[in-house]
């Protein structure tokens, strides 16, 4: 109201107030009495006329525009007695809202803690990049070697600071027990670089990356420190084993700090200087040995693009300097969400999905809370009708029942963040423990995630309770009186919103469950393809012989003993060792060949992954050996070099002849080509197979390996394990192997986010499911008991039961065909959003629309039959006596 | 959404109450009891005002700035009582209100009087 001259005035006490409403009641019963009327008549007919006076105050008080947190907090004084009042559905609706919100915070949390801050504690991780090589004629990214990292730090301006962490294990030996740790190897400036100050000792000085061996000094972490040395402060200064060799504890990291690794705590750091401890060959000044893990953060305002460009003129430069090592060869950086070296790029589209879905699930949730509450408003109608005759206006109503929504969605999402919490290291149970660490996905409760679940929350409350609640404001005498009449005939067309809803919830359900179903089909494909290796019966470990201080001569000698050894044990049938591991976090060693008649374009660097392997490995592995012949013992170092190829190598550079008898250059070395094998998957399940040869282990020594041994049957391999630990300690007792693991186990482990989606989805829409029936179920109950009149009406006419049931039944299923319809026509415009999540299923498939459908009217018959069947027990005296 | 007032229940009356109100003050300060009487006895009995929208009505006003209360000792009552008077701005308006009024009650009046003589 537009008054002019408006000036503030303070509002009257509550006192002044009731005074003066008194004092009015005093005069006019004062003047009844001087009329004749006695005093106690008098002061009874004042207060007749005057009313409510506790109205009244509170109308004159509201004229001071009363202060809203009152308002609010008289609104919620109220709502919590309704609330309180209707135990039951308040539990429902907060549970259910809890599951719906916690799901949202859950995946909001884990997306903050993997792909948005993956690393604890670490400054400006938003404008950190993760840097990768590239090479010309290759689909995949590498690492970048040392000297041309190092170079790239020096050539470019875009960025603060550069620095590398590359993740290693080692061997910590010291007292009675070795110990597998996994650490990083950094650069001199890594702790400063990531803003993390030890909380004990000192960061790496500069230059301690520098020099073979030259700074064997070690920062450990926290639970390290508390596990291992008991938190005692004097460690600074002592010595340690890594790999055999002594270590400077120098520092202690902060407790919480994890390293920066998505998915692993570290447990210890060396600087780069010491990386042959770790890795057996030395390769600080070897331009074409790639294993650098580099990070650089942005300089704030740099536009990723433009360091992009920046970094492309140092590649070229590069390139250009250093022919043999860098030809074809490029850096591309990338945002750490996006980092291709940890597991960021994994979890990352699975928790997209999964955001969608916890989205979903939230908004059938409140389709439900919003029937729950409609129908409530029904029952509260007496109570809304008397409130609206006594004044109460539509607005104050529509407040009002919003109010309670809120204390719903407050109570909702408080339950709601606490599962989230409580299942905030949920992801790192889909993956095993490797290399002796557990890995750890933690959720990250930042005020972002926790500002945007409330926000979620109040989102939630608008969508159900807004709704049900104008709706309910809008009753007016005369229809609600006629509602309230019975024998009205209520009919989903009449509850045009309920039924809305309850489609809604329907078609929600069939998305997710086409979405479940097809990761599903997925998740099976992808474990029941064609590795082009018989998985089944091969049971594999790691041996690290770098660790137990062995040189190479001996570790040939420990090589042929544990053959031998293993080839003798009951069931076993064939034994190999090899240098990689397929689906293994450790990529296979990668370098750049040249191949005798293939001429490569000019810029173009081929490269191809290969495997150092034992005579009898293509047998382990049950890879058929299509051409030429396999390694033999004859083929070793002091003989003339050898390689086999996959056939998708051969076919790349031999396409028209045999690779029989060519040659092969692996950096400076020329092999001969001796056989073709068949094809392989090594990196993950879902991926082509890479262009892939091998050479003979005796050629390529190396004192890292895995024992591959083939069982005759499954249950063998079950058992072997404990002889294998045998066989190794035999050779050995030193030697301590690592996990002990099938073939099978180690794909499997390989399809963590699939597994984590399929868990997801497979509750989710089973909650979906249950809570679209619900609705249903609620929906048709609601008619039933309102018709009843009708119904035993048509009873009473004559109208068999089976025909009172297809009258129920039909109005229940047309809803299903709506939202079910609906719902395939969603799933079939967006499921190929799922993208690589999906393996070898089409995203429209047929089979799984068809299940789902099924199982959807099953579902919705059986809600519906409970109350149909109920009809038709209806006594007809007594529903037309209503 | 808008805060409901508490005066929306008599939206159509409520700009007629709040002249009347400030019309009574004209005569000078008076307490909630004088004005009711006032327009009772000035209309001999025909229209009476409902105090459940008279004290809201007079604390709206007084809210705006249009009148001001004040705890005083008057004339013939022997206690402290709320004595309502006009300030500038309430005089300023009860003048647009009234010149309002009496266009609309002559538009009125015109309709009515065409209707009759037809």
């Amino acid at each position: 109201m537009g008054w002019p001259f408006h000036r503030p005035r303070p509002r009257p006490s509550d006192a002044a107030i009731a005074r003066e409403l008194r004092d009015h009641l005093e005069l006019e019963a004062a003047e009844l009495s001087a009329a004749g009327l006695s005093p106690r008549d008098a002061e009874r007919q004042a207060r007749q006329r005057f009313g409510n006076v506790t109205v009244v105050h509170e109308d004159v008080r509201e004229s001071w525009g009363s202060l809203w947190f009152e308002r609010l907090r008289q609104d919620l004084g109220f709502g919590w007695r309704v609330l309180w009042r209707a135990p039951v559905f308040t539990c429902i609706a907060v549970l259910c809202l809890a599951l719906g919100i916690g799901a949202n915070a859950a995946v909001l949390s884990w997306t903050e803690g993997i792909v948005h801050h993956p690393f604890p504690m670490v400054r400006d991780q938003a404008r950190l990049v993760a840097i990768a090589g590239t090479a010309k004629g290759a689909s995949g990214l590498d690492e970048m070697s040392w000297p041309d990292f190092t170079d790239l730090a020096r050539g470019t301006s875009a960025f603060d600071a550069f620095f590398v962490s590359k993740i290693t294990g080692g061997t910590l030996t010291g007292g009675d027990r070795a110990q597998r740790l996994v650490g990083q190897l950094v650069t001199a400036n890594y702790f400063d670089a990531i803003g993390v100050r030890p909380t004990l000792g000192r960061a790496f000085l500069p230059g301690e990356d520098v020099g073979r061996g030259a700074h064997p000094v070690t920062v450990i972490s926290y639970r390290l420190w508390q596990d291992h040395y008991g938190g005692s402060r004097s460690i600074i200064g002592t010595t340690i084993h890594f790999n055999g060799i002594p270590h400077t504890i120098i520092g202690v990291t902060p407790e919480g700090f994890l390293g920066t690794f998505v998915g692993y705590a570290m447990q210890f750091w060396v600087p780069a200087s010491q990386q042959a401890v770790f890795d057996a060959t030395y390769k600080l000044d070897d331009r074409a040995a790639r294993w650098v893990e580099g990070f650089a953060r942005l300089k704030p305002g740099v536009s990723l693009a433009a360091a992009q460009a920046q970094i492309n003129g140092v590649a070229s430069t590069l390139e250009a300097e250093f022919p043999n090592a860098d030809r074809g060869r490029g850096v591309r950086i990338f945002p750490i969400e996006d980092n291709p070296f940890d597991n960021a790029k994994v979890l990352k589209p699975m928790l997209r999905v999964a955001g969608i879905v916890a989205a979903l699930i939230l908004v059938i949730v409140c389709a439900n809370i919003a029937n729950l509450l409609l129908v409530r408003a029904l029952a509260r109608r007496s109570e809304l009708l008397v409130r609206r005759a006594l004044g109460a206006s539509g607005p104050r109503l529509t407040r009002q029942l919003v109010t309670e929504g809120l204390i719903l969605a407050l109570a909702g999402t408080t339950l709601g963040v606490v599962l989230a919490f409580l299942s905030r290291n949920m992801l790192g149970s889909f993956f095993a423990p490797r290399g002796g660490a557990t890995l750890v996905f933690g959720a990250d409760f930042h005020w972002r995630v926790l500002a945007t679940t409330v926000a979620i929350g109040l989102v939630s409350t608008l969508l159900f309770a807004l709704a049900p609640a104008l709706h309910a404001a809008r009753v007016d005498l005369a229809t609600a009186m006629r509602a309230i009449a019975p024998g009205a005939i209520a009919s989903a067309n009449r509850l045009p919103m309920r039924a809305a809803l309850v489609i809604v919830q329907l078609c929600l359900s069939v998305l997710l469950l086409v979405a479940t179903g097809l990761v599903v089909v997925s998740l099976e494909r992808l474990l029941a393809t064609n590795p082009g290796f018989a998985a089944a019966n091969i049971t594999t470990t790691g041996i690290d012989l770098v660790a137990a201080g062995y040189d190479t001569a001996r570790a040939h000698r420990f090589h042929d003993e544990l053959l031998a050894r293993s080839r003798t044990l009951g069931g076993v049938s064939s034994v190999a060792l090899a240098r990689s591991l397929p689906f293994s976090t450790r990529p296979y060693d990668n370098g750049p060949i040249m191949v005798d008649g293939y001429r490569s374009a000019k810029d173009e660097q081929p490269t191809a992954d290969y495997n150092a392997v034992t005579p009898g490995y293509f047998k382990t592995f049950g890879v058929p050996v299509l051409a030429g012949r396999e390694f033999s013992t004859a083929d070793a170092d002091t003989s003339e070099p050898v390689a086999i190829v996959t056939r998708a190598l051969a076919a790349r550079y031999w396409p028209s002849a045999s690779p029989i008898g060519r040659r092969l250059r692996l950096r400076e070395r020329w092999m001969h080509v001796v056989g073709v094998v068949g094809d392989i998957k090594y990196r993950s399940l879902d991926e082509p197979p890479g262009m892939l040869f091998y050479v003979p282990l005796a050629q390529q020594r190396t004192a890292y390996v895995l024992l591959f041994v083939r069982t005759s049957a499954d249950n063998a391999a079950n058992g072997i394990a404990p002889a294998l630990g045998g066989a190794i300690h035999a050779v050995d007792p030193a030697v301590s192997p690592y996990e002990i693991i099938t073939m099978r186990e180690q794909m499997n482990r390989s399809t963590a986010a699939q597994r984590i989606l399929v868990t997801l989805l497979i509750v989710f829409s089973s909650l979906a499911l249950l809570l679209a029936a619900m609705g249903l179920y609620g929906m048709i109950s609601y008619m039933v008991s309102q018709s009843a009149r009708e119904l035993g009406l048509r009873m009473a006419l004559g109208a068999s039961p089976a025909r009172l049931l297809a009258l129920v039944m039909s109005s229940g299923l047309r809803l299903t065909l709506a939202g079910v319809v609906l719902g395939v026509a969603i799933a079939l415009g967006t499921t190929r959003l799922l993208g690589t999540l999906l393996y070898d299923v089409s995203p429209r498939d047929p089979y799984i629309l068809a299940g789902v459908v099924i199982v959807m009217s099953a579902a919705a018959t059986l809600a519906c039959l409970v109350p149909a069947w109920r009809a038709t027990r209806l006594d007809p005296m007594r529903a037309l006596r209503l | 959404m808008p805060l409901p007032r508490a005066a929306e229940k008599v939206e159509l009356l409520q700009g007629t109450l709040d002249m009347l109100i400030l019309k009574t003050l004209i005569f000078g300060p008076t307490h909630g009891r004088g004005i009711a009487n006032h327009i009772r006895q000035t209309t001999d009995d025909l229209l009476s005002v409902e105090h459940g929208s008279l004290y809201p009505a007079l604390h709206r006003l007084e809210h705006a700035g249009l009148i001001a209360g004040t705890w005083e000792v008057r004339g013939d009552v022997a206690r402290e009582l709320k004595y309502y008077r006009l300030t500038a701005a309430g005089r300023k308006r009860l003048h647009r209100e009234q010149s309002k009024w009496n266009q609309l009650v002559a538009a009125i009046g015109r309709v009515m009087q065409a209707n009759e003589g037809r």
